[in-house]
This record gives structure tokens, sequence and C-alpha cells, in this order.
């Protein structure tokens, strides 16, 4: 066992206290942690899906467009953040687990550390009106 | 490798009866290799009689864990910065917006102190890197861990022991369940199966409440996270300057009672010195 770095502890801490639905991946977008907010959105708790490489978390909610076409990795806002390290935000459908789709507006922010090092990011998240 | 306690106070140095038996000088280590090393973690007022026993001594490394006022108090009254014959090394974290020189001069310069640091005659400043590095026989790890500004704890292994440092330090903040998994938890990697702990123990657990964010360890969040690290000996550090000694005694015998460590446990005293070797193989 390896101890996460202490950006993504504190950020986790902070997560668990927000009510915004958050979200928490590390420097190469394995989810690591989403908060019982965002549990409610993507439904499921986290810890039945547990972590999950970036490949896994960015379909298994089915990302689309508003026509149905599925939304690409490299263009949610979190996949965005990680490569390119900056802020990044969008809007598009999902699939939560427990059936409902959804219309949801993501933030996503890069968390760097001393020394220029990318840690991870953080996206909080917002169901849109239908 | 030997490491003795030149100060153990948290916050403020505080000098009395009441606190003479652990003392009142603010944070110091020193440690000692085998092969003649000398590392000094924080500057600490501790630091001040140190330096008056380092005659002799060609080299010195100080290694701050972070910059508040009480880490670095004693350094402006350190012999050795002032001494021809000896280098002088400080290890500081950085941080982006400014390099350790400058945070440094905040305090050694007027109107807070007589000197600049321009004038200490053979003093060379390092940025403390996170991650690992070799100082002389000394292999140092730094990592960030969760107090105010920047801080890091430090790991530090020498002559087959490990000692590890987190003189202030609030693993619980915001954990409410604390302590829980180790790659969750704030300084386990620093902690982890040390021989000797030096861990921040400021407050009562009746106190914390009042303290939450402050940066600081509860007696019981201290016991549980040597529990969870799996150190072999736990020594208290960091005390209130609120406590007397009684209050000390009392404060960890109660705690002690409430969480349970299969570890050793010493209340960390000036002038303490614990000798730390290598593993016995059978």
């Amino acid at each position: 066992m390896s101890q996460k770095p202490i950006e993504l502890i504190l950020m986790r801490q902070l997560a668990s206290s927000l009510a915004m639905p958050t979200f928490l991946v590390d420097h190469d977008g394995t989810l690591v942690f989403y908060n019982e907010p965002a549990e409610h959105l993507l439904g499921m708790r986290f810890d039945e899906t547990g972590e999950m490489p970036v490949g896994q978390w960015a379909t298994v909610w089915q990302p689309a467009e508003a026509d149905g076409t599925p939304r690409p990795v490299e263009r949610l806002p979190l996949a965005i953040t990680i490569a390119e390290r900056r802020p990044a935000r969008g809007d598009f459908w999902i699939h939560a687990l427990d059936g409902t789709r959804r219309h949801i507006e993501v933030t996503a922010l890069p968390l760097i550390r001393v020394a220029d090092e990318l840690v991870g990011a953080v996206a909080v998240f917002w169901e849109l009106p239908s | 490798m030997n490491v003795r306690l030149w100060g153990t106070r948290g916050s403020l140095a505080s000098p009395g009866s009441d606190t003479a038996r652990y003392g009142g000088n603010t944070s110091c280590v020193e440690v000692r290799g085998s092969a003649g090393g000398v590392l000094v973690i924080d500057a600490g007022t501790g630091i001040r009689r140190l330096g008056r026993t380092l005659a002799g001594v060609a080299r010195v490394d100080v290694l701050l864990s972070h910059l508040h006022m009480d880490h670095i108090q004693g350094l402006g009254f350190f012999a050795p910065l002032h001494d021809r014959s000896v280098e002088t090394h400080i290890w500081g974290p950085a941080r982006s917006v400014d390099d350790l020189a400058a945070r440094l001069r905040r305090y050694l310069s007027p109107p807070l102190f007589p000197v600049h640091l321009r004038d200490l005659p053979r003093l060379v400043l390092h940025p403390l890197p996170a991650g690992t590095f070799d100082v002389g026989e000394f292999h140092v790890t730094a990592e960030p861990v969760c107090h105010p500004g920047f801080t890091v704890g430090l790991r530090i292994a020498a002559d087959g022991a490990t000692l590890a440092y987190m003189s202030d330090h609030e693993p619980a903040l915001g954990v409410a369940d604390f302590p829980t998994a180790g790659d969750w938890t704030s300084g386990y990697d620093v902690a982890r199966d040390a021989d000797l702990l030096l861990h921040d123990a400021q407050y009562s657990l009746a106190e914390y409440p009042d303290h939450v964010g402050w940066g600081h360890s509860a007696l019981d969040h201290t016991l549980a996270f040597a529990r969870l690290a799996g150190v072999k000996h736990l020594v208290t550090f960091h005390h209130d300057p609120w406590h007397g000694d009684d209050d000390i005694e009392r404060l960890t015998a109660e705690a002690c009672a409430r969480v349970a460590v299969p570890c050793k446990v010493t209340v960390g005293a000036e002038g303490a010195l614990f000798e730390l070797a290598a593993p016995s193989r059978a």
C-alpha cells in the first residue's frame, strides 16, 4: 500500500464535506474517489465501483451528446485537464448506473504541487435542468 | 544512529518550573550517524544549546520541516552559523513564489533580527526537494504532510535504522473515522514501520475540537496514527505551551488508556537520547 499525495488526501477530505458532487482522479486519470452527492448523480456508491482507470470510468457512465452520439474520452473535461494541465469545462449526458439519463455540466481543475508536478485533478459537476 | 531531543515544545518557548521535566524549548533534534555526520532537524530555540556542543564539527546540515516561527527562531543563535570554520547547510521547503533565502530573510533581517542572512559566513541554502535524497551518510525522504503552510515530514535512514519526524501534523483533519486506510492518511509513508517516530501530540482529545485545522494532533490521534503506521517506538513531541509536565503525563496516560498501541510510547523530553540500531539478524 502506497500513500496518495497529500494534495489528493486533502482534496478527498474536502470533497467528503461538500454538498457539491465532486470527482477526484490521480495524475494518470485513475478515478480515486467521488463523494456522496456524486454517488447520487452517478447512481452507485464509490465503495461499489472502487478505483477505475480512465478508460473505464470514461465509458462506464456512457457520456454522450444530446443526440446520443458518444462523447470521446479525450473531450471529457477531466481528461482534457489531465492531458493539458489546465482547467476545462463542458456539458454532456450520462447514463447513471441506476438507469437514469442525466444532463450534467462539469468543471475540472488540475492539482499541481510545488515543483510543477501534476498529482491529479478534481471535477465538480451539476445536473442541468432537462 | 543517535537521536537527541534539544527542544520538544510546540508553538512557543515555555520555560518555567512547570515545564522543567519535558522542557520549554521549541523543536530541535540532533541526529548523529556512525560515520560522524550531523543532521539537525528544525531550528527552534533548542538549537542554541545544541550549537555549543558542535565544536570541531566541519559541516552541519539543518533540515527545516517548515518555516513557522517556532521552528526557525533559534537560527540566529546557532553558533556554527557565525563560525568561519563550519560550513552550515540549511535545507528548507521551497515554494513557487519565492525561494528559501527570501523566506528566511523575513526573519533574519532588521527589524526582527540585527544580523542579515547575507552576513553569515559559510551558509549554503538548499530547497528541500520532495522525495528522497542523500545528505552525507543519511538517506532522507521529505514528503508534504497536513499542516498549514508548506510542511514536510522527514524520514531519515542510516546505519540500518529509520527515524520519522512529524512535529507538526494533523492527519485526522476532516477524517470522520480516523484512522482509515494508510494510503489515504497524511504522513503514512513517512512513518511506516519506522524504528522511532517523533510526532505532534499537542492537544488532548477534549481540546482538539477547538483547534481543528490548526495543524496539530490530539494525543489519541497520535497514538492511532502510530499504530496504523506500525512504528516500533513513538515519542510524543511538540507539547502544548499551556501544558505543564504534570498535565502532559496525565493526558498521555489517559490517551494510552483509550487507545491501545502495540509499540513503546515515550513522552518526548528535552535532552533525551535514543540510540537506534539495525535490527539484529538471527
